[in-house]
């Protein structure tokens, strides 16, 4: 069923009658050519490349849960490619451009918005770091303007310019950034892959794998074994407790990250902010509720909750920016559970065990990289070479040397 | 979350830092064979478990000892909170 206007207006007319769901329930075949294991949004596009592009055939999703229930629906909807390092800002501008053709590509509508995102600056080292950023954002491809503070105060009059102890000075906007409704990517490549003939197959836990001689034939589910030659681990959050099935200990530290929603407002934030002094970012979704976030909680956590002295940090840096927030009411607050990588970027991967792929370690960007992501883990899983645009995002680079570490904090995953 | 204290009773937990897993107290001696492996793996492999971990707080705006405590990752809730001096003396991180 392809949507199209005339569609809408069909059903509109009779009593939305006639849709039907996105996805098949297939039951669990014995034995597939990939498997995916982790039915989120990097799982989900993952297998949709794979169908699509790397013509792949007898594919399946494994989710424990139901269908884009982690981190797919538990973040702030951003996607940007404001990067500094090359090996980073690559990968991010081609989830970018993936972005840019998310609709037309699935035939779905999942509410994109360049809506632009602006990171401020508060100071001239500040400033001169922005420049540098911005210009390795051009050199890749990607858009940047710095704004000074006349041109900063035409977009975003009512910020708090004259902070004592933090002025604002600036910001370096990214123009085609904005915001896409997260649970329609789930969705969208969920009902995309299956079209394709993916099995996506919901509550069917992975519970171990099946390895000889370093070589992996089957994983052991909540549903009963099943054999593949390949299987791709993308479930960001639990990747350590599923690795550890597989005998591996990675580089990765789990943490939670919260995120707020005020109640509904008329239309008063233009794009996404990011506070450059303290840790806040905030944007305003279509329904009209503030969207807004900080730092991680700094604990190791599964718990998808956080505590108050977060919640405090990050209100406190909303009102230093933005005191008019104040005024708005909390609506709801939720934490979700993010893979902390020794440097802060991401792992697509081989594994040591030969069949085994894994790719995780988003820290707190997987959301705007889940097209990326799942292009390029498809790629190695059907070519088993890395494709180029994630090349750097090996799993042995710490043993190597080769750290990607935007902001230079060392293997201390609660800073990043 | 509130940390007891062993010398100043129940804490908030936004006094402290944390540093992370326990076992970084375990730092290896220089081995002869495997440098490079035993520390890659002492500095950036981690257990990260679901359930009960052993951790490293410092009381930094508190009287800056350094604490061991057992918390549990899935709920939060801290069972054992120990001077990290104390329990380096009797020699029990494991």
């Amino acid at each position: 069923m392809a949507y199209s206007a005339i569609k809408v207006i069909k059903e509109a007319l009779t009593g939305h009658r006639g849709w039907k769901p996105l996805w098949r329930r297939p039951e669990p075949k014995s034995e597939y050519d990939i498997i995916v294991i982790g039915g989120g949004g990097h799982g989900l596009a993952t297998a949709y490349y794979l169908a699509s592009e790397y013509k792949n055939k007898k594919i399946a999703v494994l989710e424990k849960g139901w269908l884009g229930g982690g981190n797919i629906g538990r973040n702030t909807t951003i996607f940007r490619s404001n990067y500094l390092l090359h090996e980073n800002e690559m990968f991010y501008e081609m989830s970018l451009k993936l972005w840019e053709q998310f609709e037309q590509d699935l035939n779905y509508n999942a509410m994109i918005s360049q809506r632009g995102v602006i990171n401020l600056f508060h100071s001239d080292a500040q400033r001169d770091a922005y420049v540098r950023r911005g210009n390795s954002m051009l050199i890749n491809g990607a858009d940047a303007i710095l704004l000074n503070e006349a041109k900063l105060r035409e977009k975003c009059p009512f910020l708090n310019y004259d902070n004592a102890r933090f002025p604002i000075q600036g910001g370096l906007w990214q123009p085609r950034g904005g915001t896409i409704r997260h649970d329609a990517v789930a969705w969208g490549y969920a009902r995309a892959a299956d079209r394709l003939g993916v099995d996506i197959i919901e509550n069917c836990e992975v519970t171990g794998f099946d390895i000889q001689n370093a070589k992996c034939n089957a994983v052991r589910t909540s549903r009963g074994t099943i054999k593949a030659k390949k299987f791709g681990v993308a479930v960001a959050g639990s990747s350590s407790a599923v690795m550890e099935n597989a005998g591996l200990r990675l580089p990765i530290e789990s943490h939670v990250l919260q995120a707020f929603v005020s109640e509904g407002l008329k239309p008063i934030i233009p794009g996404v902010i990011t506070f450059g002094a303290g840790h806040f970012y905030i944007s305003q979704s279509d329904k009209g509720g503030l969207v807004f976030g900080g730092d991680i909680d700094g604990y190791n956590s599964y718990a998808q909750r956080g505590n108050m002295a977060v919640v405090e940090d990050v209100c406190e840096g909303g009102m230093a920016l933005m005191p008019m927030i104040g005024k708005a009411r909390l609506l709801r607050m939720w934490g979700g559970v993010m893979d902390m990588s020794m440097d802060g970027s991401p792992i697509i991967d081989r594994t040591p065990i030969k069949g085994i792929y894994f790719n995780g370690g988003w820290c707190y960007g997987g959301f705007k990289a889940t097209p990326a992501s799942g292009k390029c883990f498809a790629h190695l899983l059907a070519t088993d070479e890395h494709h180029p645009n994630a090349s750097a995002y090996l799993l042995n680079r710490f043993e190597k040397g080769y750290m990607i570490d935007e902001k230079g904090m060392g293997a201390q995953p609660n800073l990043h | 979350m509130k940390i007891n204290h062993p010398l100043l009773g129940p804490r908030n937990a936004s006094e402290f830092t944390i540093l992370g897993d326990a076992k970084l107290l375990q730092r290896p001696n220089t081995p002869e064979r495997d440098q490079a492996r035993v520390f890659y793996e002492y500095l950036y492999l981690r257990d990260n478990p679901i359930g009960q971990h052993q951790e490293l707080w410092f009381h930094e705006q508190g009287d800056r000892s350094w604490l061991i405590v057992s918390r549990d990752t899935l709920t939060h809730e801290i069972n054992n909170v120990e001077l990290a001096s104390k329990v380096i003396k009797k020699g029990q991180t494991q």
